[in-house]
């Protein structure tokens, strides 16, 4: 176990000094941050001297061994558009983020699977038509289109919701969340279901495919041979079976919503990482978007890591040989 | 046998497949029982509804097939007609089951024991610290060594032999008074059939279940089974009792059948086969199903369709006794078996 969890991180490391590579990459090549910090007046000492100051002049893998230490340490620089560190805008925004990605993913699992198991089961059912037409509209509308209709009925008509921003936070620490107030709260409910919806629908497609497979083999059969309660055949034997797509497809998606969060973040003018990412593109604020970068891929790359041991807990064909690296 | 009461009645059971281009009937007409303790076997070709029959009895017809009519009866009471909750609690604990795959019949999630518990647990009066000792004996049982360490293996971690002990043992665990085995050891090796065939004899004479055995494998039945019926086409063509039935095979089918097992004792060029293909459910022919491949077809074979009646001591639904069915030749016959 302990060694596939080293041999899993090994195998991330090349994945994560590519990224870094790539947005080391984007100073170099995406504008001169000479250029934009000497300004329009500048003699050629003040420029020889920035550069020195900046570290250009020395060899390429010299300029990247040292991003990546300080990234590794969490040191980004200064953000140009703002003369923050990079470090505390994100640290500021992330919480956001994240709390909107979780809770969007917890409704898309809390309401997809049991709709994926009751329309895998109950195949004709009117309730199974109607939830895989609504699961049509949920997979083919933009997000952006699902954002503004719920604004307009929940915020413009009913009035019941807000139709930006967080609401009231508290700190806990260094994390700022809005599921501790009650408008907070309120404010978390139609980001989460844009950002879900998609999710949602996906996964109840997903467990729907799945049970339909899993509900044909011979050990669902045998199980009801032996007189087990229905009960006991569609959550214990049945969804068992369908959990390791699902898990792989989840974990995925989680990282999708994290990283493309920015559609959500916009329409609601959510004050996380994907409208800072979206805001600094606009600037051209390079120290931003290379720091976002890599932020993303490190979150895929855990969630991945997260996904395998998963793997491990439920199915133990997966677990002789663990050691020996893939599976 | 026939003063004791059977513990399993299969009374002119009928299934049907809806399917968009008109009504398939999948079983016509089977009529069988099964009395405690005996083991009957039943051959036939692919098709001819062998496992059919014992889905019906355990009550999982594949939908959208159903029965459309017969009754089955356990010990008298019907179960065709019982709601499904009502039949769940006879499944397993009533009727055990053995399906054809050993790779396939066990969940690859929850190991052995587990498997083993649930079931006990389910349909028995048992706690689970009981239920677990109980499944370290019935491992034991079904020649699993070291069976208390291997009861937290999961499938997986077993052979197909092996597996198939274990089907058996949750086939057998709530102690149920008949088994519908159904193929239980063709996907086996054949050096472990004749022991898993061995093993499934000895239980059901240990514990006194009476057993329905579906093969398409003649020399399995021959060794196992006390009294065989003989499937084609949906329908049984012949019933009797086994030893019988190898020997004066009366319908021309069955002959066929009992040809095509191999003979240890002479040498053959080459091995009898009966030409063509069993009809499919779509097409039967009018008459009797087995006319179009019949070596001894005739006229009436053509048109009328036979039912079972008397023949060299079995039953056979086939035209060639329906003049020899007389008193005499039916005492005769009688005496035979």
């Amino acid at each position: 176990m302990f060694a596939f969890i080293v041999s899993r991180v090994l195998q991330a490391l090349p994945v994560m000094l590519t990224v870094a590579l790539l947005s080391f990459a984007m100073f170099a090549y995406v504008g001169d941050p000479v250029a934009i910090m000497l300004g329009q007046d500048y003699t050629e000492a003040q420029r020889t001297q920035l550069i020195a100051d900046l570290g250009l002049d020395q060899p390429f893998f010299v300029q990247f061994f040292k991003f990546v230490v300080n990234a590794a340490q969490g040191e980004f620089g200064l953000s140009y558009r703002l003369s923050r560190p990079v470090a505390d805008l994100i640290a500021e925004r992330a919480p956001a983020t994240l709390e909107l990605a979780l809770c969007a993913a917890a409704l898309a699992l809390a309401i997809g699977v049991p709709m994926g198991v009751y329309t895998g089961l109950y195949r004709n059912s009117w309730l199974s038509r109607f939830f895989l037409t609504f699961s049509l509209i949920g997979v083919s509308l933009p997000t952006f289109l699902i954002g503004i209709l719920l604004i307009l009925t929940f915020s413009v008509w009913l009035g019941w919701l807000p139709s930006f921003g967080r609401g009231d936070t508290i700190r806990w620490g260094w994390w700022s969340t809005g599921l501790g107030t009650w408008s907070g709260l309120k404010a978390l409910i139609l980001p989460s279901i844009t950002l879900g919806l998609f999710q949602l629908t996906l996964i109840m497609r997903l467990v729907r495919a799945e049970m339909l497979e899993v509900l044909r083999t011979d050990y669902i059969k045998f199980a009801r041979a032996r007189g087990l309660t229905n009960r006991a055949v569609h959550f214990g034997h049945a969804l068992k079976n369908t959990l390791v797509p699902v898990i792989t497809i989840t974990g995925l998606q989680l990282g999708a919503i994290i990283a493309f969060a920015i559609v959500t973040e916009t329409v609601f003018q959510w004050p996380g990482m994907g409208l800072l990412f979206i805001q600094s593109v606009g600037a051209a604020d390079i120290p931003v978007m290379s720091a976002y970068l890599l932020l993303i891929a490190l979150m895929f790359v855990t969630i991945n890591l997260i996904v395998d041991l998963l793997y491990y807990a439920v199915d133990p064909r997966l677990r002789i040989g663990g050691g020996k690296g893939g599976h | 046998m026939s003063d004791v009461k059977p513990i399993l009645e299969v009374r002119n059971l009928r299934v049907e497949f809806p399917t968009r281009r008109g009504t398939l009937v999948a079983l016509n007409d089977v009529s069988f029982s099964i009395a405690p303790g005996e083991v009957l076997g039943v051959v036939g070709e692919s098709g001819a509804g062998k496992s059919m029959t014992g889905a019906a009895i355990i009550g999982l017809l594949e939908p959208p097939g159903r029965i459309a009519g017969g009754q089955i009866l356990l010990e008298g009471r019907r179960i065709d007609n019982l709601p499904y909750q009502e039949l769940r609690k006879i499944r397993g604990r009533q009727i055990g089951a053995i399906f054809q795959d050993p790779l396939t019949t066990l969940n690859p999630l929850y190991t052995v024991g587990a498997q083993l518990i649930e079931t006990m647990v389910t349909h028995l009066p048992l706690n689970p610290a009981q239920a677990r000792a109980k499944a370290i004996e019935w491992l034991e049982l079904v020649g699993i060594p070291a069976a208390a360490q291997r009861i937290d293996s999961y499938p997986h971690e077993f052979s197909g032999g092996m597996r198939q002990r274990v089907v058996i043992a949750l086939a057998l665990c709530a102690e149920p008074k008949l088994i519908v085995a159904d193929e239980p050891t063709t996907a086996l090796d054949v050096s472990i059939q004749a022991q898993v065939i061995a093993l499934l004899k000895r239980l059901a004479r240990e514990k006194g279940t009476a057993m329905m055995l579906v093969t398409h494998d003649m020399g399995v039945i021959a060794e196992t089974a006390d009294r065989v019926a003989v499937m084609y086409a949906g329908r049984i063509v012949e019933i009797g009792a086994v030893r019988n039935v190898v020997k004066h095979a009366a319908h021309p089918y069955s002959s066929g059948l009992m040809g095509s097992i191999p003979p240890v004792s002479r040498r053959l060029e080459r091995m009898q086969q009966i030409d063509g293909a069993m009809p499919r459910l779509s097409a039967i022919p009018k008459g009797c199903p087995y006319n179009p491949r019949c070596p001894k077809v005739f006229d009436r074979c053509m048109v009328e369709r036979p039912e079972l009646m008397p023949a060299e001591g079995n039953l056979a639904a086939c035209w060639l006794y329906a003049d020899t069915a007389r008193p005499g030749r039916d005492a005769e016959g009688a005496a035979h078996g």
